[in-house]
C-alpha cells in the first residue's frame, strides 16, 4: 500500500536532521498560521499564486532561491566546522550524515539556489527591457516556477523523511546504483532534480521566444541591453543542455529501478558514459549561471559610471561565444579519466580560450569605469568585488585546464576553492548587486545603503578569509568530501577557514537586517520617481513597481540605450512627449494550472522515490486531466479599459514631471 | 503592410521568395520588415508565430534528448555480455512496416493540416482519425516486437547494448504513445469547439510534433535497425 514507506523513514535516532525538521516545520506552520489569520488568503491566491505575471514569477523564483540559499549554507556551515573539530577526531557529524550534507549543498546552492534566482532575474526583467508586456508563454512560466518549487519541495521533505543522497551532488555511478546505494536518497534527488529541470525548460523556451519574437517597436538585436543578450545566450544554454540532463538522470532512474545496464560496472554498463554526459550538461550550466551574470554587472557598471557600456558589440560577441565554447569544454571535469594526450590537449585549449572572452568582458567593465562619474553604491560595490575575486577564480581555473598540473590538484581543496572563487564571486555577486539594483523597481522602495554596504563588506572579506585556506590546503594534498582529517598540520588553515565563515554569517545577518530596516523605513525610502539609479533601459521607464501590463503604450526605440535618449529628449527639450492615445489592452487571465500541476507532480514524484506505484498512476492522470481541463478554457485574455490605461500612465506621467524638474535642477549646477 | 488577410508568417515567406538574398531589408519602402514576425523593426510577432516559434524551440530540446539516447546506443552498441548481437534481434520485416506506417501517417497528418487550412472540419477528423489509427499500428507492432523479445528471454536487463536499444526504441514508441493521446484530445477540441484560434495553433504544434517523431524514426531505422541488420 505504502510501498517502501513505513514510520522508520523518520530519522528519530538522528538529533541533527530531526530538530532542524521540527523547527522547519514549526516555522512552516507559523507562516501558514499567520497567513489564514490575517485572511491573507484570498490576496495571495489571487496576486501570487494563481498570477501568470512575469513580473511576480520573477520575484516568486527569487524568494524560492533566496531561501533555498540559506538551506544551503546551513550545510556550508556544518560542513566547515565539522572539518575543523574532526582532526584526528570523529566530529560531531557521522559519515552517513556529513555525506549527504555535501551532497545537498552542491545540488541545492547550484539547482535550488542560484537556478531561481537566476531565472528570477530573467523573467522579471526581460520583458521589462525589450519593451513588451510579457513573455512569450506567460501561463507555461507560472508551470515552470511551480514545478520548480516543487521540486525543490522534495529536496526539503528527504531532510525528515527518509535520506538525501550521499553521492556527490553529481551522482556518479556506479556509487549511485542500487547494488551500491539502495536507499531512497539518490531517488529523491533523481525525482527532485528531474522535476525542477523540466521547469527550468520551460523558462528555457519561453525566454529564448520572448527575446527572439516580442520586442518592441524598433528593439533591433543591437538596441537590446546586454542583460537581454545574456539572458538569450544563457536560455539556449538551457534549451541546448537540459535536455543531456534529462536524458542522462532518466537513464540512472532506468537502471535504478528496472536493473537495466547503462551505467552499472556489470553486463556491459558503462560508467563513464554517464560521467560525459551529465559534464556535458554540467559544464553549460556553470554558464547558464554566469551569464547573466555578466548581464547584471554590465547594466550595474553602466548605470552607475554614468557612461554607456564600453564595448557594446564586443561585449555581445563575447557573450555568444562563450555561449558556444562553453559546449566544448566538459572533458576538463575529468582529465584522469585516461582519455589520452589528444583529447585532453583539445579540451585543455578549448578550456583556456574561454577566458579569452570573459577577458574582453572584464576590460570592458574597466573601461565604462574610465573616465566615468562612478558613483560607489552598493551594487556598484558588489560588481567592484566580483572583477576582483573572479579574476583570481578565473586564473586558478586556467591552472586547472592545463592536464598535467589538473593530475594534481584533481578532486582536492584547491578545486573546491577554485569553483566557490568563480561562482560565489561571479554569481552570487552578481545576485546581491541585482537585488541591491532592482529591488526599488520591484517593490517601490529603496534598501538601505549603510546596511547594505556592511553586508557587502562582510561577504567580502569573509569569502576571501575562507577561501584562500582552501587553496592551500588543496595544494598541501587535501582531498575534498573529508569527514574526518589524520593530518594536525592542516589544523591552522581549516581554523581560519572557519572563522571566515563566522565573517560570513555577519554578511547574510546584514542582510537580513538591511531587508528588516528596509521594509520598516519604505516610507522614507520610496521612490516616486521609477527612475532612482539614473538608469538607462526601458525598466526605468516604468513606475515603481510596474503596473501589471508594464507599459501603457509599447515604446517606439529609436537607439540604443533606449530610456536614455527618451530621457535626454525630455531634458533638452523640457518636456515630456506629448500624451499619446490610450487604447484598452488584452492581458492573460490567471490560471491555476500550474500550481494544480506541481501538486500532482509533487506527488508523483513522492510516490516513485517511496514505489507508491498506485499513488504514482493517479498523480500522472490527474495532472493529465489538469491540462486537459486547462485547455478547455474559453476565455484566456481579458481587456483592461483604456480609462484605466489612462489612469495608471497619468500618475506616472506626473512623476516623470518631477523627475523632470529636479533633473533640469541638477542640470543648471555649475 | 496592405493587410492580405493572411498570417504574418506567409506574407514574411512570399518576400523572401521575392528578394532571396534579402536585398531590400535594410531599405524602407518595399523592403520594410513584415508586420508581425516579430524583427525588431516591427514590434512583437503575431501570436501564431510566437507559439509555432516556442514549440519548434522545444523540439529541438526534445531532439537533444533523443541524441542522447542515440549517443548510448553508439557507445553499447557493442557491449553484448556474452548475449545476443544487434544483428540478432532485429526483424527487418516487420521494422519495414512499422516505417511504412509512421511515414503513411506524416502524410495524412499532412493532409489534415490542409483541410485546417481549408476549415473544413469533417475532413480534418477523418484525417486525423487516420493518423491515429496508422500510429496505432506503428506502436502495436513495436510492442508486438518487444514482447516477442523479451520471450526469447532478450530484456534490457541482459547487457548494456539491449538496455540502450530498448531505451532508444522505447523513448520513441512513448513519444508516439503521447501524440497519440495528445491527437484524441485534438480531435474533441475540434469536434466541439471547431477551429478557434488557439485550436488552430495547437493543430500546428501537433504536426510540428508529430513530424519530427518522423524524423527521428528515420534515424533509429537507419543507425538500430539498417546498420544493425548488416552487422
Amino acid at each position: 500500500m505504502f510501498g517502501k514507506l513505513s514510520l522508520s523513514a523518520i530519522p528519530v535516532s538522528q538529533p541533527i536532521p530531526l530538530i532542524t525538521s521540527i523547527i522547519v516545520i514549526l516555522v512552516a506552520l507559523g507562516v501558514l498560521a499567520l497567513i489564514t489569520v490575517k485572511r491573507w488568503w484570498p490576496y495571495l491566491w489571487r496576486e501570487w499564486i494563481t498570477s501568470v505575471d512575469h513580473k511576480r514569477i520573477g520575484v516568486m523564483y527569487c524568494l524560492l532561491g533566496v531561501v533555498m540559499l540559506i538551506r544551503g549554507f546551513a550545510d556550508a556551515i556544518m560542513m566547515r566546522t565539522q572539518q575543523a573539530v574532526a582532526i584526528d577526531a570523529p566530529g560531531y557529524l557521522p559519515p552517513e550524515h556529513y555525506d549527504q550534507i555535501f551532497t545537498a549543498h552542491g545540488t541545492i546552492m547550484i539547482l535550488f539556489g542560484a537556478m531561481p534566482l537566476v531565472l528570477g532575474f530573467m523573467n522579471f526583467l526581460v520583458p521589462l527591457q525589450l519593451g513588451v508586456r510579457d513573455v512569450a508563454f506567460p501561463t507555461f512560466n507560472s508551470v515552470g516556477f511551480w514545478l520548480t518549487a516543487s521540486g525543490a519541495l522534495l529536496v526539503n521533505v528527504s531532510l525528515f523523511i527518509g535520506e538525501f543522497a550521499r553521492t556527490g551532488w553529481l551522482p556518479y555511478p556506479p556509487l549511485s546504483e542500487t547494488a551500491y546505494t539502495p536507499g531512497v536518497g539518490v531517488d529523491y534527488y533523481l525525482w527532485a532534480v528531474q522535476i525542477s529541470g523540466v521547469g527550468t525548460l520551460i523558462t528555457g523556451i519561453n525566454i529564448v521566444t520572448t527575446v527572439l519574437k516580442m520586442r518592441c517597436r524598433g528593439m533591433s538585436y543591437l538596441r537590446m541591453p546586454v542583460f537581454c543578450w545574456t539572458a538569450l545566450a544563457s536560455c539556449l544554454l538551457i534549451v541546448a543542455a537540459f535536455p543531456i540532463l534529462t536524458a542522462t538522470l532518466a537513464m540512472l532512474t532506468l537502471d535504478r529501478y528496472l536493473g537495466w545496464h547503462y551505467f552499472s560496472n556489470t553486463a556491459g554498463g558503462n560508467p563513464m558514459m554517464f560521467v560525459n554526459l551529465v559534464w556535458a550538461w554540467g559544464h553549460p550550466e556553470v554558464y547558464i549561471l554566469v551569464l547573466p551574470s555578466f548581464g547584471i554587472f554590465s547594466e550595474v557598471f553602466s548605470t552607475f559610471s554614468g557612461k554607456p557600456l564600453f564595448g557594446y558589440r564586443s561585449m555581445v560577441a563575447a557573450t555568444l561565444f562563450i555561449c558556444i565554447v562553453s559546449m566544448l569544454v566538459w572533458l576538463h571535469h575529468f582529465f584522469t579519466m585516461g582519455a589520452g594526450a589528444a583529447v585532453n590537449t583539445f579540451f585543455g585549449i578549448s578550456s583556456s580560450i574561454i577566458a579569452v572572452g570573459t577577458g574582453v568582458k572584464i576590460y570592458n567593465w574597466i573601461f565604462t569605469m574610465y573616465g566615468g562619474r562612478v558613483r560607489f553604491e552598493t551594487p556598484m560595490l558588489w560588481s567592484m568585488g566580483f572583477i576582483f575575486t573572479f579574476v583570481i577564480g578565473g586564473l586558478t581555473g586556467v591552472l586547472l585546464a592545463i592536464p598535467p598540473a589538473d593530475f594534481l590538484t584533481h578532486n582536492s581543496m584547491f578545486l573546491v576553492a577554485h569553483f566557490h572563487n568563480v561562482i560565489v564571486g561571479g554569481v552570487v555577486f552578481a545576485i546581491f548587486a541585482g537585488y541591491e539594483f532592482w529591488f526599488p523597481k520591484a517593490f517601490g522602495f529603496r534598501l538601505h545603503e549603510g546596511w547594505g554596504k556592511a553586508a557587502f563588506w562582510f561577504a567580502f572579506v569573509g569569502f576571501w578569509v575562507t577561501f584562500t585556506p582552501l587553496y592551500v590546503l588543496g595544494l598541501l594534498g587535501m582531498t575534498r568530501r573529508l569527514q574526518h582529517i589524520n593530518f594536525p598540520e592542516w589544523s591552522p588553515w581549516l581554523y581560519i577557514s572557519v572563522a571566515g565563515v563566522g565573517i560570513l554569517i555577519l554578511g547574510v545577518i546584514s542582510q537580513v537586517t538591511q531587508l528588516v530596516v528596509s521594509i520598516r523605513d519604505r516610507d522614507r525610502l520610496r521612490d516616486v520617481s521609477g527612475d532612482p539609479w539614473d538608469g538607462r533601459s526601458l525598466e526605468w521607464a516604468t513606475p515603481s513597481p510596474p503596473p501589471f501590463f508594464n507599459f501603457a503604450v509599447m515604446p517606439n526605440v529609436e537607439g540604443e540605450e533606449a530610456y536614455w535618449g527618451i530621457k535626454l529628449r525630455a531634458v533638452e527639450t523640457q518636456q515630456l512627449s506629448p500624451e499619446p492615445e490610450y487604447v484598452p489592452i488584452e492581458m492573460p487571465v490567471n490560471s491555476p494550472v500550474g500550481i494544480y500541476t506541481a501538486f500532482f507532480t509533487t506527488v508523483f514524484g513522492f510516490s516513485m522515490i517511496w514505489h507508491i506505484w498506485w499513488l504514482a498512476a493517479v498523480a500522472l492522470v490527474a495532472a493529465f486531466a489538469g491540462f486537459v481541463a486547462f485547455a478547455w478554457r474559453d476565455v484566456q485574455e481579458f481587456e483592461v479599459p483604456a480609462e484605466e490605461v489612462a489612469r495608471v500612465d497619468r500618475a506616472r506621467r506626473a512623476a516623470r514631471e518631477a523627475l523632470l524638474e529636479r533633473l533640469s535642477r541638477q542640470e543648471a549646477l555649475p | 503592410m496592405t493587410y492580405t488577410g493572411l498570417p504574418a508568417s506567409v506574407e514574411a515567406i512570399r518576400r523572401v521568395r521575392q528578394d532571396p538574398h534579402r536585398l531590400g531589408h535594410r531599405a524602407h519602402g518595399p523592403g520594410e520588415p513584415v508586420e508581425g514576425t516579430g524583427h525588431g523593426g516591427t514590434g512583437p510577432a503575431s501570436k501564431r508565430i510566437i507559439v509555432g516559434y516556442g514549440f519548434w524551440i522545444f523540439l529541438l530540446s526534445d531532439i537533444v534528448i533523443f541524441a542522447c539516447f542515440f549517443a548510448a546506443f553508439a557507445v553499447q552498441r557493442g557491449a553484448t555480455a556474452g548475449g545476443p548481437t544487434i544483428g540478432e534481434i532485429v526483424d527487418i520485416r516487420r521494422v519495414g512496416f512499422e516505417t511504412a506506417a509512421l511515414l503513411l501517417s506524416s502524410y495524412t497528418c499532412m493532409l489534415s493540416f490542409a483541410a485546417t487550412n481549408a476549415r473544413n472540419r469533417l475532413w480534418t477528423e477523418i484525417f486525423l482519425l487516420l493518423t491515429g489509427l496508422l500510429g496505432l499500428v506503428f506502436v502495436a507492432l513495436e510492442l508486438w516486437e518487444f514482447v516477442e523479445l523479451a520471450g526469447r528471454g532478450i530484456t534490457p536487463q541482459r547487457s548494456g547494448m539491449l538496455t540502450s536499444f530498448f531505451g532508444l526504441v522505447g523513448l520513441h514508441g512513448l513519444h508516439v504513445t503521447l501524440g497519440g493521446l495528445w491527437l484524441a484530445t485534438m480531435m474533441a477540441q475540434v469536434l466541439l469547439k471547431g477551429f478557434r484560434r488557439e485550436i488552430i495553433h495547437r493543430l500546428i504544434c501537433f504536426n510540428l510534433f508529430w513530424h519530427a517523431l518522423d524524423i527521428v524514426w528515420i534515424g533509429i531505422f537507419t543507425i538500430v535497425y539498417l546498420m544493425g541488420s548488416g552487422a
